[in-house]
């Protein structure tokens, strides 16, 4: 879409910054990523009163245009590159009226850069109730910027935004704030020398930042850094001063333009809450009942959508097999690229619902009390306040978990906690671990009331949680740190949650997944159905004219018939020729070909395992149905010794296998996704096969 | 003194930092030498804390509130 102006939001975290982008844009939006960064990159268009279009980007949320994550950095790069295709004709920082002081810090930094910008001053239904003055106009005045009260929470003012963009400057009429030359006078005239600037704010911005922005060459920036060098610049002395001088600014502005009554606050409600919600007993009761809800949440909601998708996709899968005619590109399109589309799909409702529950959380401002709880039991590990969301939505799926974990804006803590969620048991190991568990371990109760698979099950899931957090332990001493470590954070008040939010965040991260993660399953599950669908030479052939001969349709149903048949030809099929290939390397497990099979089959995804079972075993079911498949297996026999070929031994090693191996071509592609580079699904991938080769060869040898 | 020496209810005001790579982030988020500051609450497990400071709510582990060297 041509915009005939480009607006950019700024403000600090938490000042309603995108609840403005979505009233203002609506659901006209679009979210990208920053070239060669995972930060999110949210545009969107709106119409003004003029008729004219107006391209609208809201950058990420910081305290200040010095950056202290990737997502911050992208603010500065925006706002001052000339040459970027979404630097701003027009900044509005938006503003916290309730906290105007630290929140007009960003502001003075933003016009010293003399781009043409306007305050939105949100929340004024705030200070309204807390009887907080503030002279708008005399404000405006002494800035020289319009200066627009708001309310987006209640979609008050939002009009005269608009409106105020349609008459929006060309050229930059602010006031300057402060006069940085002060800080590094010969520095900032050698720099404006040398590039021939005219702004002492952006010179001194190069100073700081020449190391990190992309728009400019690598001699200028070796230039600024001799430069620095000669006159003795010390950044972060630097900032420190730039810091105090703005702060000194501001008070006097504040001063004469807003006026707090001096009555003392009470208790406020927020500080009564969290007397509850973070209480040392209580605090985590609640947290855990939370989990647990959402946890129970992800499973039974889904339940319905999953099992609608699924069956939607087998109907249009088996219409179109009678449409079209049979062939392999008919083949090729209904099994092997629609049955990938369904394995994407079938994910939607759960990415959805924990979606949703992250944004409520995230929205009221309880995430901030949970990091606040959690981060020194999550340090520990090397792990990180803020990763006990993805961990915990890692039991229903990795997916959405490992996308989740950009919260964290320390690198080290992110890497680890990407690497480590998978391990979670998810709900694609469910139906594999049910089969395995229902075939050997005895359903009967010990002491009354605990019973014995429910039991096993139950330690699989713990034993998960154990294994993330000695891998994370792992982690933490082998990666390096490549920031320090903060948790210097704004703990907002509670709020209730904007339900629009939550709407545009279900919808943002499920079609993200669809986008990322579909490319990539969809892609694996056609080379697979190649793999399960032909064989070598011409015994495909010959098991159809087997098939064919009379005497067989005789003897067997013609469904009977059928599954045999398909069973034949998958142990012919590469897949099987594979599966017998690898039998060697998987024998030390206690894993014979078919088990091969069907470990080459479900790479994609855990649960095709159950699918494959029953091909082999010629049975009919899957995931959703598993009985027939587990008499069958029950009743296999190995014929080299008589005995049973699913043992306690074969199960659980087959369980421990399931338990670490990344059988997930979706976790893979989204962890390429998220750290924007093949090195880490690689480690990710070699470390977890290595586990679950041991693991298995352990838990087969144990229990043999 | 430093903050992690205030008694939880206590009135502070800050003077200075001991550490400058903080003491850049801190001031950004409000907290300048002169502003007042006290214990709004402290992490069941005893680490983290939060402050109250320039009005709002501000969460730091101990080690980073030892930094803060109040009058």
């Amino acid at each position: 879409m041509k915009a005939d102006i480009r607006v950019a939001l700024v403000g600090n975290p938490n000042t309603g910054k995108s609840t403005l982008f979505n009233i203002l844009t609506g659901l006209n939006q679009k979210i990208g990523n920053f070239p060669g960064v995972t930060v999110d990159k949210r545009v969107g268009y709106c119409t003004l009163p003029d008729g004219r279009t107006a391209e609208i980007i809201d950058l990420p949320g910081t305290y200040s245009l010095y950056p202290k994550s990737q997502d911050e950095s992208i603010v500065f790069s925006v706002l001052a590159d000339k040459a970027n295709p979404h630097c701003p004709d027009l900044v509005i920082v938006i503003i916290d009226a309730t906290n105007l002081k630290r929140n007009m810090l960003l502001y003075t930094q933003v016009a010293d850069l003399k781009i043409p910008v306007m305050i939105a001053l949100n929340m004024t239904d705030l200070t309204e109730k807390a009887g907080i003055d503030i002279n708008i106009n005399l404000f405006s005045k002494k800035l020289g910027v319009p200066v627009i009260p708001i309310s987006a929470r209640k979609k008050e003012g939002i009009d005269k935004i608009r409106e105020s963009i349609s008459f929006a400057n060309k050229i930059a009429l602010q006031q300057p704030s402060i006069d940085v030359n002060f800080i590094a006078p010969e520095l900032i005239a050698a720099i404006s020398d040398y590039l021939h600037l005219d702004n002492p704010y952006y010179a001194l911005q190069l100073a700081h930042q020449h190391e990190n922005i992309k728009f400019i060459s690598q001699a200028e920036s070796d230039r600024i850094e001799e430069l620095e060098q000669a006159y003795a610049f010390h950044s972060q002395k630097a900032q420190a001063s730039e810091t105090i001088a703005r702060y000194n600014f501001i008070n006097d502005l504040l001063f004469d333009t807003v006026k707090t009554p001096l009555i003392p606050q009470g208790e406020t409600i927020s500080n009564k809450i969290d007397k509850v919600l973070t209480h040392k007993v209580f605090g985590f009761v609640i947290f855990f009942a939370i989990l647990l809800f959402m946890f129970q949440s992800i499973f039974s909601w889904s339940t319905y959508p999953h099992d609608l998708i699924a069956d939607l996709f087998v109907w249009v899968q088996n219409s179109l097999h009678k449409i079209l005619p049979a062939g392999p590109l008919t083949g090729l399109l209904v099994d092997g690229v629609l049955g990938g589309l369904s394995g994407v799909m079938v994910f939607i409702p759960q990415i959805a619902i924990l979606f949703a529950f992250i944004s409520v959380l995230e929205d009221t401002g309880y995430m901030s009390r949970v990091t606040f709880m959690m981060d020194k039991l999550m340090r520990k590990v090397g792990l990180n306040g803020k990763s006990v969301v993805p961990l915990i939505g890692g039991f229903a799926c990795a997916v959405p978990s490992i996308m989740g974990a950009r919260t964290i804006e320390n690198w080290k803590d992110r890497m680890i906690t990407i690497m480590v969620t998978p391990l979670v048991t998810c709900s694609a190991r469910l139906p594999v671990y049910t089969l395995l568990i229902a075939l050997v371990v005895p359903n009967r109760n010990v002491w009354w009331i605990l019973n014995l698979q429910g039991l096993a099950l139950t330690g699989m899931y713990v034993f998960s949680l154990v294994s993330a957090i000695i891998v994370a332990f792992v982690f933490k001493l082998i990666l390096k740190a490549r920031e320090r470590g903060y948790f210097i954070m704004e703990i907002p008040i509670y709020r209730l949650p904007r339900w629009k939010n939550v709407g545009f965040s279900m919808y943002e991260r499920s079609k993200t997944f669809v986008v990322q993660a579909g490319k990539v399953i969809i892609a694996v599950s056609v080379i697979l159905w190649v793999l399960a669908s032909y064989g070598p030479g011409d015994h495909f052939k010959q098991i159809d004219l087997k098939y064919a001969k009379p005497e067989m349709s005789k003897q067997y149903p013609p469904d009977e018939l059928k599954r045999i048949k398909n069973s034949e030809k998958l142990e012919n099929s590469y897949a099987g020729v594979l599966g017998h290939v690898i039998e060697p390397v998987i024998k030390p497990l206690g894993f014979d070909w078919k088990i091969g099979i069907a470990l080459i089959t479900s790479f994609a995804a855990r649960e095709v395992f159950v699918g494959t079972m029953a091909t082999i075993y010629s049975v009919d079911g899957d995931a959703e149905r598993i009985e027939p498949v587990q008499q069958k297996m029950k009743a296999a026999v190995d014929p080299s010794t008589g005995q049973p070929e699913f043992s306690l031994a074969v199960a659980f090693s087959l369980m421990m296998f399931y338990a670490f191996a990344m059988q997930c071509a979706s976790t893979v592609a989204v962890v390429y996704r998220e750290t924007k580079s093949w090195r880490w699904p690689a480690i990710q991938f070699a470390y977890m096969t290595v586990l679950a080769y041991a693991a298995s060869f352990i838990a087969f040898h144990l229990l043999k | 003194m430093r903050l992690t020496d205030l008694l939880p209810g206590a009135i502070g005001i800050v003077k200075e930092f001991t550490d400058l790579e903080m003491s850049v982030k801190l001031m950004e988020m409000g907290c300048l030498p002169g502003s007042e500051v006290t214990i709004s609450n402290i992490a069941p497990l005893g680490d983290p804390i939060a402050i109250n400071v320039a009005g709002y709510q501000l969460s730091l582990r101990k080690q980073e509130a030892s930094t803060i060297i109040l009058q």
